[in-house]
């Protein structure tokens, strides 16, 4: 009873756009990777999710596209709500799930096919067929993200002959292309020089007007750029949660503290 | 002292490893040659043109044109290649995208034990099991009559044969196209099967065809079980169902038999070399194939 409660509660908390997650367990075999989570993250701004590597940071972002499912031996229990529609739940369709977010992983993988189609990719598959309209999605994603001026003349070129910096932002301007409410980001930056990671820094900045961005993150001083919102993780446990300033600036939790300080990394 | 001494065998062990390597690459000149010095001496006598382009294979009266035996060899490796590649695709997608641990587990050793069976049994098996089928079920189908030992039978077994190791370099393949770009197909609402369609396939695309050349080029060569149960008859076959006889059976079967007759372990010599050609030949576009694709795929 008290349970049903409580997730109407939650429900009624999870605007457009917001991901809710309650009581979220995820066991790979017999290892507990992450243990109760129960967080709301905040729409139209940026969340970092930082913390030591194997803390659990991948797994989390992982569960909210549902990409965890393709791991061998996984056991999820507990919701994740998506515009408040639980995305674990048996009906949930998992490519409209994915079709809400956008994904930017660490190294940028362009899909084997040129430029233009790696953009069209999504759009096609969601049932855009005629080519003027195709040709108006690629144009106008690929200048959101800053891409446009440098790969106009050669749309039909294969994607991999671009630097990892502009196929970063392929994959940026591919995973808007679909439209999506959420831009998940797993380290979106790690393998990208300081000039390319600045950029889509600034990207993330500007686009979290218009979506709910969650970055993985181990870079401290990214998260300190550009987060609104802090989540720190440490072996599986969200440690503390809060906007940004708070966290780094007064973390209550002693993990936390010497996380940030960085006594343990 | 001692550090002169590791330094020294580090110097030898490189060295024996590059000879070693040079052997082989030596080793298949070798071979070329000697079969080229054996068989010469028929060049003297027969054009090339009637080597290669006759069909009358009459040795005792020094006609050895040869072509039946290389349309054959054409003909049971194509059948294979037909019915095995698509299986093979199938078959590793599965292995590779869709099963769970707990299946591959059960079904590589399988596999592994397809691939060391004699091929003296899948001969054996061909002849009473493929034989048969082909007479009394697929021949009638086709309304042909046909005693079983055909090209199709030889086609059937040999693609059986091939079948493992053509799925290992397959899975070996698959194995190399990362995770993350499966993910960021799925990410974008790809369902598996597109997924597969779209991106892994055509990542995989150079690494599929070298797994098709190994396979082929396997089959060219297979010479036992092929030869128990593809009818060998000096024949230009016109369809799959009629008997056929590779080079490989022909040499095989003939070879320490009536070598009385002039010319006629020449004209041996020449089909193992015309054998010999073709696989090379075919390996070495099948690399200019797989150079263009990478080109364009990176």
């Amino acid at each position: 009873m008290t349970a049903k409660l409580k997730m109407s509660q939650s429900d009624a908390a999870c605007a457009e756009g917001s991901i809710c997650i309650n009581n979220l367990n995820v066991y790979y075999g017999d290892r507990h990777a992450l243990k109760n989570i129960n967080i709301n993250l905040p729409t139209r701004s940026i969340t970092a999710i930082i913390g030591p590597s194997g803390c659990g940071k991948t797994t989390l972002l992982k569960c909210f596209n549902r990409l965890i499912d393709s791991v061998d031996d996984i056991t999820v229990t507990g919701q994740v709500l998506v515009d408040g529609d639980d995305i674990f739940a048996p009906e949930a369709e998992v490519t409209d799930i994915r079709k809400r977010m956008g994904l930017l992983s660490q190294r940028p993988y362009p899909l084997p096919m040129s430029i233009y189609e790696n953009v069209a990719f999504g759009p096609k598959l969601h049932g855009v067929k005629e080519k003027s309209k195709l040709n108006e999605i690629v144009e106008h994603y690929l200048k959101e993200a800053s891409l446009w001026d440098e790969v106009k003349d050669r749309l039909n070129t294969p994607a991999s002959r671009l630097s990892i910096g502009q196929q970063q932002r392929l994959c940026l301007a591919r995973g808007l292309a679909v439209e999506p409410d959420i831009i998940l980001g797993d380290e979106p930056t790690s393998a990208l020089d300081p000039i390319s990671s600045h950029h889509i820094e600034q990207k993330f900045l500007e686009l979290k007007k218009e979506y709910t961005i969650v970055v993985v993150t181990h870079i401290l001083r990214q998260a300190r750029r550009i987060a609104d919102y802090l989540i720190f993780m440490y072996m599986g446990e969200i440690v503390e949660h809060g906007p940004a300033k708070e966290i780094l600036e007064n973390p209550k939790e002693k993990r936390t503290q010497e996380y940030v300080k960085g006594i343990i990394s | 002292m001692s550090s002169q001494g590791r330094i020294l065998k580090d110097k030898i062990a490189h060295k024996v490893m590059l000879a070693f390597v040079w052997l082989t690459i030596i080793l298949l000149l070798v071979i070329a040659l000697g079969l080229f010095i054996k068989a010469w001496p028929l060049f003297k006598t027969v054009s090339i043109s009637d080597l290669l382009f006759s069909t009358t294979w009459v040795p005792y009266e020094g006609k050895f044109g040869m072509l039946s035996f290389i349309i054959s060899t054409f003909w049971v490796t194509g059948v294979a290649t037909v019915i095995a590649v698509p299986l093979c695709l199938l078959c590793a997608i599965y292995l590779s995208e869709y099963a769970n641990k707990k299946v591959i587990a059960w079904v590589s050793p399988l596999i592994d034990i397809l691939a060391g069976i004699p091929s003296v049994i899948f001969g054996i098996w061909g002849v009473i099991v493929i034989v048969p089928f082909v007479r009394d079920i697929l021949a009638p189908m086709f309304g042909v009559s046909s005693t079983g030992y055909s090209i199709l039978a030889g086609g059937i077994v040999l693609s059986i044969m091939v079948f493992p190791i053509v799925i290992y370099v397959l899975l070996e393949v698959f194995k190399t196209v990362p995770e993350d770009l499966r993910n960021a197909a799925l990410s974008l609402g790809a369902n598996k099967w597109i997924m597969i369609r779209k991106v892994l396939l055509r990542k995989a695309g150079p690494g599929i065809i070298s797994a098709i050349v190994l396979g082929f080029s396997r089959a060219l060569g297979e010479t036992l079980a092929v030869l128990m149960v593809v009818g060998n008859v000096v024949d230009l076959p016109s369809n799959p169902l009629e008997a056929g006889y590779p080079l490989p059976a022909m040499i095989a079967n003939n070879y320490g038999e009536l070598l009385s007759i002039p010319m006629y372990d020449s004209a041996l010599m020449l089909c193992a070399l015309v054998l010999f050609v073709i696989v090379v030949f075919f390996n070495i576009i099948a690399r200019i194939i797989l150079r263009r694709i990478e080109k364009k795929i990176s």
